[in-house]
């Protein structure tokens, strides 16, 4: 009983991360250029930056 | 939008807390990556700039540079230098609502998702245990699947609850009335079953219920966020910047919305009149095509009034500023817009005329469940729990997303044939129109002028070599009628008067009639050779190539075709016999063209308004639903439901049928979400649905109602 009491709380903790990381990325702004994210990664790489 | 030299658009420079510079510009025609490439790597090498980032969704390039180091201008030069149109970015607000909408409900959407995965992991090890688990160990999962289930559910369905409050608070109903009632019962139920020690709860149906009503929910968001950006950044890139004297006599470049009564501004030739005002200078002829309908240009003399929209075909002038943008619109005008408004707001949308038929069928659904089970002596919790599953089972998932899921793959087609849609509900008014009323300048016409006058090809080239050193429209007019060919050597151009220059060894003069030294009108050019007797050049609005067969394409399709115009009789009874349309009426003011629409909707008629003008706005917002071409004036673009991207009215016909072809898959998709509720509503009234059925379900016919509006796509 324990075990699973251990398993179920790192479980939800997990997925409270998750969720975390979720609302972080889209707060700073990656889901607001989904079609030019899409075409930037067919550009070679700046170096000046 | 005159690329003058020396544009001073300080004041759309935001300064950054940390001593930097950010200047937004509204950039149009990138859609590539090589585009992105091109125009970030202009702009970055431009001295002094840090970074420049452009966004493709919108078309919003954003510039940094540290304080004082960049002037704008040259940005903005050096991007239409690339060959993109480009103007400041003014943002104004306008962006924030709706992106504050779409976050919401992508959290809402993150938060339902996250309890999903988490509660179905908890249920599914009791549904697929065969019954091999203890009662105190399936209460326990019961409790924690609540415990997660129960705060998620309820914070993620805030859109339905807000939506269904805002219904109720007017005494009406919509979906989310029912679907509102079904989350917050289920969950009560459930907690219910769990005290009680039941073996059946529904918290991981409640939550995925929520989560897939959500993606439609945000599907219909991502579609009016997409056509409302798009139509959002054409008229930023059309809104009226001007440039106005400072009290030192330099001049600045200002968002037209920011002039006050008393500015002095200076109107280029070819630039629009901001807001209304009074000419300054002694006299101008302008193109006030997209005011009135008028085609051929007007002489203003000084102290006289400049309407808002009017175009300076003469030299360049000074316009002194009598209203703020806002009142510059005449009174009546505005007051058209806000009856349309108020007409076009009684329009029920298909899915609420859903609901309105669907909610009663529910609610007598689970009570006659509840009554019969307690009839034949079941008790209170049997009864409370079969009338529930009843109304879970009957949610409508699949309503919910029939309608977005059809119009997100319709607008998406449409945006790729050039049709901007700026509402949900716009192609369910486009599907019912019996009735096409069209505007004659601009819309069914070019809008410019064209050379009229038959003129011996040797003189139109002697003319045309003139003609071909002025950006003055009818010179324009004229060198486009004589084709490609070599300039005058040293043409002189005294601007509002003419041109002069030596052709083959004699004086020639284009101009006005005084400038050539006879007696006449306006909106007609004067072409004098020495020796010979002055040639009167007239000009007409031609009709653009693909009219014809627009028009033609309506009869099949049980349209009826009529033009209103501002214009004189007779060119527009030339323009309607050859766009092959017999109803027609002109010298239609813009009350008029209102009231004509208002008199098609009394007698039952549907119509769809096509119009380009200032006077058009009027009637654009009264009709059923009403399209804009791309070169509209931006207040006929705000008052109307689609805006064409291209020149070309063609898209048109596209549109009609794309809308009536959305109209029966959505029609189909009722269908079977109808056929699918009545199946499984006898089962679930006998108490036979379990919670993993009710998920399943679920699921399976929201599945086969997004792949039905997918057929859309083809074809």
């Amino acid at each position: 009983m324990d075990g699973m009491a251990l398993i179920i709380a790192s479980a939800f903790l997990m997925g409270l991360c998750m969720l975390a990381l979720l609302v972080w990325t889209m707060n700073s702004g990656q889901y607001d250029d989904l079609e030019g994210d899409a075409n930037r990664i067919l550009l070679p790489d700046d170096n000046d930056r | 939008m005159g690329a003058v030299a020396a544009e001073d658009f300080a004041a759309f420079v935001h300064r950054e807390k940390d001593g930097s510079e950010s200047f937004d510009v509204a950039v149009r025609g990138a859609r590539c990556a090589a585009c992105m490439a091109k125009i970030e790597g202009g702009v970055k090498a431009i001295g002094g700039v840090n970074d420049a980032r452009l966004n493709l969704s919108t078309g919003k390039l954003h510039v940094v540079w540290n304080r004082d180091a960049v002037k704008p201008g040259v940005v903005i030069d050096r991007v239409r230098a690339l060959g993109y149109e480009a103007a400041p970015f003014d943002s104004a607000g306008v962006l924030d609502a709706q992106s504050q909408e779409g976050r919401h409900l992508l959290r809402c959407l993150a938060v339902a998702g996250f309890g999903m995965v988490f509660v179905v992991g908890l249920t599914d090890s009791i549904w697929y245990s065969n019954g091999d688990i203890s009662a105190a160990h399936r209460t326990l999962f019961f409790w924690l699947a609540g415990l997660v289930a129960i705060p998620l559910t309820l914070f993620a369905s805030e859109p339905f609850f807000a939506s269904a409050g805002r219904a109720l608070a007017k005494r009406q109903t919509n979906m989310d009335v029912p679907i509102s009632a079904a989350i917050v019962l289920a969950l009560a139920l459930s907690v219910w079953e769990t005290v009680s020690g039941a073996a059946q709860t529904y918290f991981d149906a409640t939550i995925m219920l929520a989560f897939v009503l959500l993606v439609g929910r945000y599907l219909d968001y991502l579609l009016r966020d997409r056509a409302q950006g798009a139509a959002r950044h054409l008229v930023t890139l059309q809104s009226a910047l001007a440039r106005r004297f400072r009290p030192d006599g330099t001049l600045e470049t200002v968002a037209g919305r920011e002039l006050v009564p008393g500015d002095r501004v200076l109107l280029a030739s070819g630039e629009r009149v901001p807001t209304d005002g009074t000419l300054e200078d002694k006299e101008t002829e302008v193109d006030v095509s997209l005011v009135t309908g008028e085609s051929q240009p007007v002489g203003v003399s000084a102290g006289q009034v400049l309407r808002a929209g009017t175009i300076n075909l003469g030299r360049p002038i000074v316009v002194s500023v009598t209203a703020k943008m806002d009142d510059s619109l005449v009174a009546d005008l505005a007051r058209l817009l806000e009856a349309g408004r108020q007409t076009r707001s009684v329009y029920v949308r298909l899915a609420d005329r859903a609901a309105k038929a669907y909610v009663p069928f529910v609610a007598i659904a689970s009570l006659a469940v509840f009554a019969g089970w307690a009839l034949v002596g079941a008790g209170f919790p049997v009864a409370m729990t079969n009338a529930i599953a009843v109304l879970i089972i009957t949610c409508p998932c699949a309503l919910g997303l029939a309608v977005p899921a059809v119009q997100i793959v319709a607008t998406g087609r449409l945006f790729a044939k050039g049709v901007f849609v700026k509402s949900g509900d716009a192609l369910e008014r486009l599907a019912e129109i019996d009735t096409a009323v069209f505007d004659k300048t601009g819309t069914l016409t070019l809008g410019a002028p064209a050379l009229a006058t038959r003129v011996l090809p040797a003189t139109l080239e002697s003319a045309a070599r003139l003609a071909r050193a002025s950006r003055h429209p009818l010179s324009r007019a004229l060198a486009e009628a004589a084709g490609p060919g070599p300039v005058a050597a040293g043409v002189r151009e005294v601007p509002g008067s003419g041109l002069e220059a030596e052709v083959d060894g004699i004086r020639c003069r284009l101009g006005n009639a005084e400038w050539c030294g006879v007696a006449g009108g306006h909106g007609e050019l004067w072409f004098r050779k020495e020796g010979v007797p002055p040639l009167r050049l007239e000009f007409r609005d031609h009709i653009r190539p693909e009219t014809r067969d627009t028009i033609a394409a309506f009869a099949p399709r049980n349209v009826a075709v009529e033009m209103l115009t501002g214009d004189h009789a007779q060119p527009a009874a030339a323009i309607a016999k050859e766009a092959g349309i017999t109803r027609w009426r002109a010298d239609v003011g813009p009350a008029e063209k209102a009231a004509r629409l208002e008199d098609l909707r009394k007698h039952g008629h549907h119509t769809l308004m096509v119009g380009d003008g200032i006077n058009d706005a009027g009637a654009l917002a009264l009709a059923h639903v009403s399209i804009a071409p791309g070169t509209a004036a931006d207040v006929s673009q705000r008052a109307s439901d689609l805006v064409l991207r291209g020149d070309s009215i063609a898209p048109i016909v596209e549109a009609i049928d794309i809308a009536r072809k959305a109209r029966r898959l959505v029609l189909e998709n009722f269908a079977f979400a109808a056929v699918y509720n009545l199946a499984a509503v006898p089962v679930a009234a006998l108490g036979l649905v379990n919670p993993l059925v009710a998920a399943g379900a679920m699921a399976g016919s929201s599945l086969i109602v997004t792949l039905n509006a997918l057929r859309l796509a083809r074809s």
